[in-house]
């Protein structure tokens, strides 16, 4: 395995992530930071949620930043490198194994999303603020949990950036990201769902469910939520088929 | 010094041809053997054997959709051969695909530039793709930018270049890393003819130093100009192959004259295959022929007579002088342009 090569198209990504980093911003807190300002602070300070739906909600907003940018950094680029512009054959001659390259662009995802929910937190809780409960009293499950989940967004991006075809990345979002988001208890914990028994079981297709889960069993765990070992096996199992799945459209779009 | 083999390559599309394969394919679709719902097949590729020697400068010359472009995209590991085999020095193509990569550069048909980065850090990343160390890849982008007259505009991102520009930066790309093979599918399309000129002198200095390259075109004075030896395909076959001078000379009589009459007239065509320096009649269309002789303009005169006493009109003539073009007309029936 050729390291340096390896490492080498990672400084690219980062180069360019720096590059690109007003925009990066913008697209990736802008959306989650005003969803936390109208739920978390209008409608709570109006009375029409409750003080503690601020703390439940931010688990939630994290796994979709993180969510949205780890898909937006490795499936956007490849959908427009594969596609049109042909930008990747550049990295394909490089010389290292063309599944590397994926991998490459899996872990420059992942780093991605890492950092936006990490930024994500802070940012969260100074809107929010006062008012948020949230605690770190187990840090190895909460470092396990988020790094399975940007792992997650990067591996579902690098699935979904080779199997979409350039004039259907509006689909992408209204049919595959969108329900995603909206189904994966994002804005709600899965006990809410009690009420709906069979949309509670389907649901459970939807590796957000695990994410947000997740994360609101390691921050928030005054909430209702999924078993940590349910979550833990969620994640792993969907990382390992999205992965797989990703790399094997990788090598058919790579190679004609 | 590395050279090229390939053996009985083919290769057979099922869905369209990818960019990389270049397109435009004329072959008619085939059918599945089976299937009920059989899939188009497209034979790009059908059993082309090469050997081109270290330090060569080798040209694929065929019209568009001949196959140039597939052989082009399996000898740089980026399409699968149906069948055969492909080496690049000691190298199977497709089984030693790191190996081969660190010995070849590609220039595509399409400009694929990193449009995230400026002129400059595509070549720096380029080169950190193939190891060098940060001494290296900056003194190796200096000289390319300077050697491809970019440097000017190094540091600007290459989204606004001109397609001159691009081309001339991925020629520049490829040759970053010193590479001992150097493959260039149509590599002055789109250039003004001095950056041509430029591009040749080029070539043909990285070919002093002992680099293999090979290069498709459909551009006869290119391949003329730049080639040691060529081949001509068509239909993924090898058509002809030889120095552009030995392929020139198997043209019969070398002169080819393009005649269009106002009727078609079988008497005609027989008494021009008598005229002195004619060596080939054929009929082209219903009221055409292609007459291969060893000498032009002077037969005109003749022609016009015969068809006259034949009480037909000379209505069109072409003449051109021995090419390539008149070589792959002669074997195909068709224009290069076609």
């Amino acid at each position: 395995m050729n390291w340096k090569c390896f490492f080498a198209m990672l400084a690219r990504d980062a180069h360019v992530a720096r590059r690109n980093f007003f925009v990066l911003v913008l697209q990736t807190f802008l959306q989650p930071l005003m969803f936390v300002f109208i739920f978390g602070r209008v409608m709570v300070r109006s009375g029409y949620m409750p003080e503690a739906y601020k703390s439940l909600l931010l688990p939630g907003i994290m796994a979709i930043s993180m969510v949205f940018t780890g898909v937006w950094a490795v499936a956007m680029p490849l959908i427009a490198e594969f596609q049109f512009t042909r930008e990747i054959e550049d990295r394909l001659l490089a010389p290292m194994e063309i599944s590397w390259v994926a991998v490459e662009k899996v872990l420059a995802g992942t780093l991605q999303a890492l950092i936006a929910g990490l930024v994500v937190i802070p940012m969260a809780w100074l809107i929010l603020r006062p008012g948020v409960v949230f605690s770190l009293h187990t840090p190895l499950t909460f470092a396990c949990v988020t790094v399975l989940v940007a792992l997650f967004a990067a591996c579902g991006g690098l699935a979904l950036g080779c199997s979409v075809n350039q004039a259907h990345i509006g689909l992408m979002f209204s049919m595959v990201l969108t329900p995603m988001i909206f189904f994966g208890c994002t804005y709600y914990p899965w006990s809410a769902l009690n009420n709906f028994p069979i949309l509670q079981k389907v649901v459970l297709i939807n590796p957000l469910v695990y994410a947000s889960e997740g994360l609101r069993a390691s921050l928030v765990p005054q909430f209702p939520h999924l078993s940590l070992a349910a979550v833990l096996v969620g994640l792993t199992l969907f990382d390992a088929l999205l992965l797989a799945m990703g790399l094997r459209q990788f090598r058919k779009k790579a190679v004609s | 010094m590395v050279g090229i083999r390939t053996r009985d390559l083919r290769k057979v599309y099922t869905s369209s041809p990818p960019f990389a394969a270049g397109g435009g394919f004329v072959v008619p679709t085939g059918r599945g053997k089976t299937d009920k719902q059989p899939k188009p097949e497209i034979v790009a590729l059908d059993g082309l054997t090469l050997e081109i020697s270290p330090a060569e400068v080798f040209g694929l010359l065929g019209p568009n959709g001949a196959g140039k472009s597939t052989t082009v995209g399996i000898l740089t590991t980026r399409v699968r051969p149906t069948a055969g085999h492909a080496w690049i020095g000691p190298h199977d193509v497709w089984k030693e695909q790191v190996a081969v990569k660190r010995l070849i550069g590609v220039v595509a048909q399409r400009p694929n530039l990193d449009f995230s980065l400026t002129a400059r850090e595509i070549l720096l990343f380029h080169g950190w793709y193939f190891g060098l160390d940060s001494e290296q890849r900056a003194r190796r982008a200096d000289e390319l930018l300077e050697r491809f007259k970019l440097h000017d505009r190094a540091d600007q991102m290459v989204r606004g270049f001109s397609g001159g520009m691009m081309q001339r930066l991925s020629i520049a790309r490829a040759m970053m890393h010193d590479p001992q093979v150097l493959f260039l599918d149509e590599p002055s399309a789109g250039l003004d003819p001095q950056t041509r000129l430029l591009l040749w002198e080029i070539i043909r200095q990285y070919n002093q130093s002992g680099k293999t390259i090979l290069l498709t075109t459909h551009n006869m004075e290119e391949a003329d100009a730049l080639c040691h030896r060529l081949v001509i395909i068509d239909h993924g076959r090898n058509i002809a192959l030889g120095t552009p001078g030995e392929l020139k000379s198997s043209v019969p009589g070398g002169f080819l004259l393009r005649l269009r009459f106002s009727q078609p007239s079988p008497d005609l065509l027989e008494q021009l295959r008598s005229l002195a320096g004619v060596r080939e009649v054929r009929l082209n269309d219903q009221s055409g022929a292609d007459l291969y002789a060893d000498r032009g303009g002077s037969l005109i005169r003749e022609i016009a007579t015969l068809a006259s006493a034949a009480s037909v009109d000379l209505q069109d003539v072409h003449i051109s002088e021995p090419s390539l073009e008149n070589l792959f007309l002669h074997h195909t029936g068709r224009s290069l342009r076609e």
